[in-house]
């Protein structure tokens, strides 16, 4: 990877209103031309708004949608990623982010872990992705993840052992629960998987989150980015919209992984076989306890 | 109770910008909130206050003749507190006229038509004064049932939903909503001498505990009696949970279309907001 200046877009997307939504990434997008911004993160679907239900269908793009021309035009002068409903050819909708980079969408990621649970219902409304890849850009290699993806460190490790240097995560995050720590329950728990993350797989890891309210739920904001050591770079506030600037410096990357190589270290192939051994288990029908054995 | 400690500053924050967000979203900029005299109503009062502006905040007493005069004096106190917009009106007219035609009527069926009377007068000063109708229901009193379905129950924006009554009173003391009001024994002053606690037969301490672990916490029955919680509480508890399990929902709704409203037409509140 290259030395870059790497912003973060603490924004509060205007439900189901994708032109709204457009504008207001035109104008953080013209600010970080003017701060000299060379890759804004968005966060998870921020051109739609989360918590879509049935207007999952009425906001949908395809990947070639002129709605997406300004943004893939401003992209000649900052590589952007954006959240939005992606409608395949044949129709399913995806909860996606693209990388925007040259007057071009390099790369699309399909969230592949659509969380179905307690306040989620994205199963319901969305098709699944089924490809975590990391991607070559002018900055350097890249993955996203989508939020719940992040909660699968299989996903994170994929990444890593596919090359990662830096790890995407747009977030859309409603606060939950009463915590030790600020805001909330769940926020803590994600500060604590970015920053394992960033110090596991010894890579920068880009949380960013969203704030706002839908349906009286709250997203927390707190984006954050973390160096390839697990510390903390910089942090966007709490519950307020921000605008988060840090520097990306290749040189902290090589030395943590000099210092602490464990992605030199890895086993893949053992990964490998004790996976298919597992997976053998499950396809016999014991995927509970069977994998003991 | 450490479950149940908030951290008040950041609730605080979270609670304001949603009576703001909320508001501003459905195209208002002002709330009308009935006062009791109550520390529920004082504190969506107080919240509503630093979220829009005292000027934007519109307290209705509405006592009935009944009521007690310190509740009335609370109420004063915090609109005075707060230099909110009020007014009064009395609702014993309208209430005693109609129980004119039906002087049997129990304290229930009473109480129950004060709280509609209130909720009319509420809805009718939404539309004369252009707010939304603030809420004051707990999350210990709406899991419980205990309130009055399209009474108090009623309201567009309720910031104190998914709050426990003793965490209300965190809230409310760090709000610093004056001293008298939360420390007093809560009443729904529909008789006189009346207490929820005496009502209920248990105090907001134990069932907020015991609620928050089998709502929150995910407890089922059996685990509570084996954490040591008397199984005649617990059970009593459960029960009401489920008898008023109606109250907070919308009316069910006979399926005959392929889209029914609330099963399979599923929308967000906010859409379109």
């Amino acid at each position: 990877m290259r030395r870059l200046r790497l912003a973060v877009a603490q924004i509060a997307p205007v439900l189901g209103d994708v032109e709204k939504n457009l504008a207001l990434h035109e104008k953080v997008a013209h600010e970080a031309i003017s701060r000299s911004v060379n890759l804004l993160v968005f966060p998870e679907l921020s051109l739609t708004g989360y918590f879509l239900k049935d207007q999952v269908p009425s906001v949908a793009l395809t990947d070639r949608a002129p709605a997406l021309d300004i943004l893939r035009n401003l992209s000649n002068r900052v590589a952007m990623v954006i959240g939005f409903v992606e409608e395949t050819p044949g129709h399913h909708f995806h909860n996606a982010a693209a990388y925007l980079e040259g007057g071009e969408i390099r790369h699309i990621h399909r969230k592949v872990y659509l969380p179905t649970y307690g306040i989620f219902d994205e199963q319901r409304y969305l098709a699944a992705g089924s490809r975590i890849r990391a991607f070559d850009t002018a900055l350097g290699r890249m993955t996203i993840l989508i939020c719940e993806d992040m909660w699968h460190p299989t996903a994170a490790a994929i990444a890593a052992w596919d090359g990662a240097e830096i790890i995407l995560c747009p977030s859309a995050s409603p606060g939950r629960g009463l915590g030790q720590a600020e805001p909330f329950q769940n926020s803590s728990t994600w500060q604590r998987v970015i920053g394992a993350y960033g110090d596991l797989f010894t890579c920068f890891v880009v949380y960013a989150n969203r704030v706002g309210y839908e349906d009286g739920a709250c997203f927390w904001g707190g984006s954050e980015v973390v160096g390839p050591t697990g510390a903390s770079l910089a942090k966007a506030r709490y519950l307020e919209e921000d605008f988060l600037v840090v520097e990306l410096e290749e040189g902290a990357l090589r030395r943590a992984r000099i210092a602490n190589p464990l992605l030199r270290d890895e086993r893949p192939d053992l990964t490998l076989r004790e996976l298919q051994r597992i997976m053998r288990v499950h396809d016999a029908g014991e995927p509970d306890g069977g994998a003991r054995g | 109770m450490d479950a149940l400690r908030l951290r008040c500053d950041t609730i605080r924050k979270v609670l304001t910008g949603f009576i703001d967000n909320e508001v501003r979203k459905a195209g208002f900029e002002r709330v009308v909130v009935g006062l009791s005299g109550g520390v529920d109503s004082a504190l969506s009062a107080f919240l509503a206050a630093e979220a829009l502006g005292p000027q934007d905040v519109w307290a209705i007493l509405m006592p009935y003749r009944t009521s007690s005069v310190q509740s009335v004096e609370h109420a004063k106190l915090v609109v005075d507190s707060l230099g909110i917009q009020s007014l009064t009106v009395d609702i014993s007219p309208m209430v005693d006229a109609y129980f004119a035609g039906f002087p049997d009527a129990d304290q229930v069926r009473r109480g129950n038509k004060m709280a509609r009377e209130r909720m009319t007068i509420l809805f009718d000063h939404s539309a004369r004064l252009g707010g939304l109708v603030l809420g004051t229901s707990n999350k210990t009193e709406l899991l419980l049932g205990y309130g009055t379905l399209y009474g108090d129950m009623a309201s567009a924006v309720n910031p104190l939903g998914d709050l426990y009554k003793t965490q209300v009173r965190q809230l409310a003391r760090h709000l610093k909503v004056p001293a008298v009001i939360v420390e007093k024994q809560p009443t729904a002053d529909l008789w006189t001498g009346q207490t929820d606690e005496a009502e209920l037969g248990f105090t907001y301490e134990e069932v907020d505990k015991l609620l928050s672990l089998l709502v929150d916490q995910r407890y089922e029955v059996a685990d509570l009696i084996a954490e040591g919680f008397d199984e005649r509480f617990v059970r009593g508890v459960y029960q009401k949970v489920l008898a008023s399990q109606y109250k907070r929902r919308l009316p069910v709704i006979a399926k005959i279309s392929a889209r029914t409203i609330d099963r399979d037409f599923r929308y967000p509140r906010d859409w379109g907001r």
